[in-house]
Order: structure tokens, then C-alpha cells, then sequence
């Protein structure tokens, strides 16, 4: 798999690069600025682009406004956002953003190496990797949601692990649960929200973040 | 809402730049029966109210005049009392008790006209159309106590505005009542002139012409009786000047303690949170290169165990890097910073957003962190069920409201979460407005004067 980074600190883009390259990724182009990713977007054509929010030269969210125009360049580009902070607003900005996976997640989910390619390995393949901090204020703002609040505890650990945009298989795993029992808590999950049964992974998971997004 | 007088309750910051608008001279030729009603019982109205102001000066003058002939009789006993013809000791004894009753009372004599310049300052503004901003000097111990009896002297001496008070009462009583009566005077003059049975048929029409010109003219009369009272009470600049370094002193003195106080938290939280995790992460790593050779798999568990102590050691830095400048704040401005916040908030946020551009980073930290203190009162006391946000820029000022459906009672005078946004606005110049009746809703106003500048973009 053929992956660009955009990220202006020396260290995060080596140590980036390096601990992909460990997972058998290929590194097309790292650069530190966001119009040197939309160049190295066009001419590579990679399977997806890391980006960091910040980059120069303002130092805002100019990672943000250069992942949503390198998409405009090459429409259906998976993005990872990585950021030192997540806002939902952002997270809504990406994935309004047209088709193509979706990734936000927070710089220190690459510590768990493990965790970060498997995301990176999603995003790629066109599913949604959201960060569990978006996912818990997402929860959070929908406090007092009948809807939500007639889900079990277990069904709402399901549904934060579904909407960070995770398989069946992977949250099977991640609770210690048969996928059977997955399945189960999914299907009463979606009739309790009222939301419309689906097989396709991410269109679920996009049903579930619009969902709680309002 | 800001400034709109007794209402609204305006809490410390500049006088308003205007006041309410008195009536205002109409151009517009009476047509028909019940307008030309109108335009005489407006003229009444003129003519009463000008009655009112006119009876005011002279019951300052009364005021006067009695505190002179005590006074006067007070000289006078003096004077008797030191002529060797009378009863030495008697009057000696009197001449004293008067003098001590003067030195105590003559502040409270100078009190009393407070009050009337207060009036007419106000009667000016709400029937003259002329607004006249307050000059007095705050009271000194406004924070601390009472103050002693000295200081309550020294505050009402020295401040010019007590000895312009008095001169505007004399002034008034003297000559002013005569302006302010004028349009009840023509009005009088014009009846007079016509029943008078001596009157010559020239002298009626003379009379009846000055009437209707001075009738047609009181509003202005009124006006100018207001822009009379105006020259003697508004603020000398001197005053002006010396209320605008008060203001800046205590505000200046306010942003350095909110400062400092922001200092010392960031301190204790660095010091409490991620520092101390950066030492146990060091004692971490030490004890796993201590035992990698002998045991690698607890040396392991142990570098498991620093990592997850930076993850948290991050997550603090995060939390407290929102409270010193959101990040958003900085990439996107006011607007998107608090439709991030309303994003965040379990509440009905209806946010309307109407800025061109960006303020100063200064004015954008203090207004978010001034909104967001507010919608977590409005959360945590108001038991509201929605909230509007109205967020815009207009003539040099930035107004933002917050308004909410709550069950009111919010009080300034109490709340110190509302006192410590007012101290922060005090630092721009912004002032905070609160109208909380029992039974709600609830509307904050905020107004900070600003400029705007245009974002800068790369991407667009």
C-alpha cells in the first residue's frame, strides 16, 4: 500500500515513516507543507495521505484545508487527519467532504502501532477511522436522547466502537465477544435508533455518525 | 439592550454614548382633526413638562436660599456674640453650637443638590432629548466597606462636579427656570392677550402671533433649556479625563490579577499533571533499562506502562491548552470556536454568526471564554431548554447575546462567574449587560469595541 505523509515536524515524520514502513507500507512522498502534499497527491496517486493539521505557514488547521483540497484534486482520496487536538466541527467538515475514507484521529493513536496501521489500513480501503475522543464528545453532546439512553451499557460500548468506525470482526474482538453477539447488539442498536439495517461496514458507520451528529 | 436606560441594567463601563431621545421636533403641518389633537396635546405635553423643570430649578433655589439664611443667621449670631453689648457667654455658646452644626452639616447641604442635578440630568434626557452623562467621581471605598468620615469628605470636596452642582442650582434658580417655563409662558401670554379687556385689537394679534411662534417653537425651547443644562452638568473634560484613568487603572489592575491568577493555575496544573507524569515516565524507562538484560518481558509491561503515562500526560496538556487559547479559536476565529463550543454542548444551541473577519486575538479569547462561562451557567443554574447565541460586528463594536429560556433570576451583584466576565470585558472597554427577570428568560448582552480584520487564507 502506497501512503504520502504531510507533517512539519522533523522527528513525527521520521518516526512516522519509519514505523510504516515497519508494516510493509510503502512511503511514497513526505513532505511538511500542505502544497507540496497536493503536488506529491497528483503526481503519486497514493492510496492515502497523513496529514497533520497544523503545518506551515499559518499554523492553524491549514492540514485540514489542504486534505479537503487535495481531495477536490483527486476525488475519492482516503485522508487521515492526525491533530495534537480533535474538534467535532472538523470531524464534520472531513467527512462532508465528498466519498472516499475518512480518518481523524489523535497524534498519540500512533504509539499503538498496531491500532494506527489498521486504521490507516481502513481509511484506505474507503471505511471511516474516527477517534474515540470525537466519538465520546459526540455521546456526550446527546446526552438526554431517548433514543440513545434506552440503549444497555453494552450497547453503547458497541456503538462508540462502531461509530470510531471499526468492523464487526475488530469489535468482537476488542470486548472479548463472539461476532454473533456483535451482530445481535448492532441489529437492536439500529432499531432502537430507528436508523435503516445495513451490511455495508461503512455505510453503518456513516448512518451512526450522522446519527449522533444531528 | 445595552444602554437603553433604566431597564437594562448597565453595569460599570463608559456612559452611554446616548441616551434615550427625547420627543423630537415633527416638520410635518398638521393635517386633519384628530393629527392637529395630537400635535396640541404634544405641545401641552412640551408645556407641562417644561412647567415641571421650571418648578424643579426653583425648588433648588429654595433649597438654596434656605441653607444661605442659616447660614446668614448663623454669621449674624457671630457677629452678635462678639460685641461686648450682649450677654457674652450666652451667644458665644450659640455661635459655637451653629458653627459645629455647619462644619457637620455642610456636606449634607452640598448633598442635597445632588439629587436635583441627578433629576434634571435625568428629566433632560427623557423629555429634552438631550442625554447628560453623570460626572461624579466614584466613591473611593466602592470596594472595601463603608470608608470613614474623612474620606466620604474628601470624596464629595474635591470632586469639581459637587461645586458645579451648586453653581448650575443658582444658575438655574436664578435664570433658567425662565427658559424652561417659556412654553407654558407663550401659551399663557397668548390667552391673556386675548381676554385681557383692556387689550387693543393690535396688541391681541401681536399677542396671539407670539403665541402660536413660541407654541410651534417649544420643543426646541425645551431642547435648548436641556442643551443649557448640558453646559453646567455634563462632565467638564478635566472630569471626563479624570474618570477615564480611574477606570483604566482599576481596569488595568483587574487584567493583571485575572492574569496573574491564570498564571499560577496553568503553573499548578503543569506542576500536578503532565510534569509529574514526565518524571514517572523517567523512573519508568530507568527501572526498564534496569532490568532489560535480566527480564525483558516485566521490562516490557513496564515501557507499556510509560507510554500510557504519556498518553495521559498528553491528554492533560490537551485539556489545558483548551483553557489557556482552543486551538480552534486560533485556526478559525470566534464564530467557528463557539459553533465548535455549541457542538460540544448537550443543550439546543441556535448560534447566528455574522462576522467579516477576525478581531484581535486578545478580544476573541475574552469573548469565547466569556460565552463559554455563560452557556455553562445558562447548563448548570438556568434549567433552559434552548439557547440563542447572536454573534455580530456592527459600527466599531462587537455585540454578542445570549439569550435562553430559562427560568431567569440571574443577578450580577451575585453571580461571580458574571462579575468575573465583566472584569475581563472591563479590560477592552466591553461592557456586560444582564436582563434576568424571576421567571426568565435570561439575556446577557456583551459589547466590546473592536476592528475587524479580513482572515488570511492560503487555501482557499
Amino acid at each position: 500500500m502506497r501512503v504520502v505523509i504531510a507533517e512539519d515536524l522533523f522527528l513525527l515524520r521520521d518516526g512516522l515513516t519509519r514505523m510504516l514502513q515497519a508494516h510493509g507500507l510503502e512511503i511514497t512522498a513526505a513532505v511538511d507543507n500542505g502544497a507540496d502534499l497536493l503536488k506529491a497527491v497528483v503526481a503519486d496517486r497514493p492510496d492515502a495521505a497523513i496529514v497533520d493539521v497544523r503545518l506551515p505557514p499559518t499554523f492553524t488547521d491549514e492540514g485540514i484545508r489542504a486534505a479537503l483540497a487535495a481531495r477536490r484534486e483527486v476525488p475519492g482520496l482516503p485522508v487521515l487527519v492526525l491533530s495534537q487536538y480533535v474538534e467535532q466541527l472538523y470531524a464534520r467538515e472531513l467527512l462532508a467532504s465528498g466519498t472516499g475514507g475518512i480518518g481523524y484521529l489523535l497524534k498519540d493513536r500512533v504509539f499503538e502501532s498496531a491500532q494506527f496501521v489498521d486504521a490507516v489500513r481502513r481509511v484506505a480501503s474507503g471505511g471511516t477511522a474516527m477517534d474515540p475522543e470525537v466519538i465520546a464528545r459526540l455521546l456526550a453532546r446527546n446526552t438526554g436522547d431517548t433514543h440513545l439512553d434506552a440503549l444497555s451499557p453494552r450497547e453503547r460500548e458497541v456503538l462508540a466502537l462502531m461509530a470510531e468506525g471499526r468492523s464487526n470482526a475488530a469489535i468482537a474482538a476488542r470486548l472479548v465477544i463472539t461476532e454473533r453477539a456483535v451482530a445481535k447488539h448492532t441489529a437492536s442498536i439500529f432499531l432502537k435508533l430507528d436508523l435503516q439495517p445495513s451490511d455495508d461496514d461503512n455505510r453503518r458507520v456513516l448512518a451512526v455518525l450522522a446519527y449522533l451528529g444531528g | 439592550m445595552a444602554g437603553e436606560g433604566p431597564d437594562g441594567r448597565r453595569t460599570r463601563g463608559r456612559p452611554p454614548a446616548s441616551g434615550p431621545s427625547g420627543p423630537r421636533p415633527t416638520r410635518d403641518v398638521p393635517s386633519g382633526w384628530a393629527e392637529t389633537l395630537d400635535w396640541a396635546g404634544g405641545r401641552l405635553k412640551v408645556a407641562g413638562r417644561g412647567l415641571v423643570l421650571g418648578g424643579l430649578a426653583l425648588t433648588g433655589l429654595a433649597v438654596l436660599l434656605a441653607v444661605l439664611a442659616v447660614l446668614g443667621v448663623s454669621v449674624l449670631l457671630a457677629v452678635k456674640a462678639f460685641s461686648p453689648y450682649e450677654e457674652l457667654r450666652k451667644h458665644l455658646l450659640g455661635a459655637g453650637l451653629l458653627f459645629v452644626l455647619w462644619v457637620a452639616m455642610g456636606p449634607v447641604f452640598l448633598l442635597c443638590f445632588r439629587p436635583v442635578a441627578r433629576l434634571t440630568r435625568r428629566l433632560s434626557a427623557r423629555w429634552c432629548g438631550v442625554p447628560i452623562a453623570a460626572p461624579y467621581l466614584p466613591k473611593p471605598w466602592a470596594d472595601g466597606g463603608k470608608g470613614g468620615l474623612r474620606r466620604r469628605l474628601a470624596w464629595l470636596l474635591t470632586d469639581q462636579a459637587t461645586w458645579r452642582d451648586l453653581l448650575w442650582v443658582t444658575v438655574d434658580g436664578f435664570v433658567g427656570w425662565v427658559l424652561a417655563i417659556l412654553p407654558a409662558g407663550v401659551m399663557v401670554l397668548g390667552v391673556v392677550g386675548v381676554v385681557a379687556p383692556y387689550a387693543t385689537m393690535s396688541l391681541r394679534l401681536f399677542s396671539v402671533a407670539v403665541a402660536a411662534a413660541g407654541v410651534w417653537a417649544s420643543p426646541w425651547l425645551l431642547r435648548g433649556y436641556g442643551a443649557f443644562a448640558r453646559s453646567m452638568l455634563a462632565p467638564t473634560q478635566q472630569a471626563e479625563l479624570v474618570l477615564r484613568v480611574r477606570q483604566l487603572a482599576q481596569t488595568r489592575s483587574d487584567a493583571l490579577d485575572t492574569g496573574a491568577a491564570e498564571i499560577r493555575r496553568i503553573e499548578r496544573d503543569l506542576h500536578d499533571g503532565a510534569q509529574a507524569r514526565l518524571v514517572a515516565m523517567g523512573m519508568t524507562l530507568d527501572a526498564a533499562g534496569q532490568i532489560i538484560d535480566t527480564n525483558p518481558e516485566a521490562a516490557r509491561a513496564l515501557l507499556y506502562e510509560a507510554r500510557d503515562a504519556s498518553v495521559k500526560a498528553l491528554a492533560e496538556l490537551r485539556n489545558l491548552v483548551r483553557g489557556i487559547h482552543p486551538p480552534i479559536l486560533a485556526d478559525r476565529g470566534l464564530g467557528e470556536a463557539i459553533k465548535a463550543l455549541a457542538m460540544d454542548s448537550p443543550m439546543r444551541i441556535h448560534l447566528a454568526s455574522d462576522l467579516y473577519g477576525r478581531a484581535s486575538a486578545p478580544v476573541e479569547s475574552a469573548a469565547y471564554f466569556a460565552v463559554s462561562e455563560l452557556l455553562a451557567n445558562v447548563s448548570k443554574h438556568a434549567e433552559a431548554r434552548e439557547t440563542w447565541v447572536d454573534i455580530r460586528h456592527t459600527d466599531g463594536m462587537l455585540r454578542i447575546g445570549v439569550t435562553d429560556n430559562g427560568h431567569g433570576g440571574a443577578d450580577p451583584a451575585r453571580g461571580s462567574g458574571l462579575r468575573g466576565i465583566e472584569r475581563r470585558l472591563a479590560a477592552f472597554d466591553g461592557i456586560l449587560a444582564v436582563s434576568s427577570p424571576p421567571g426568565g428568560p435570561t439575556a446577557v448582552t456583551m459589547e466590546i469595541p473592536c476592528e475587524l480584520s479580513l482572515p488570511k487564507t492560503s487555501f482557499s
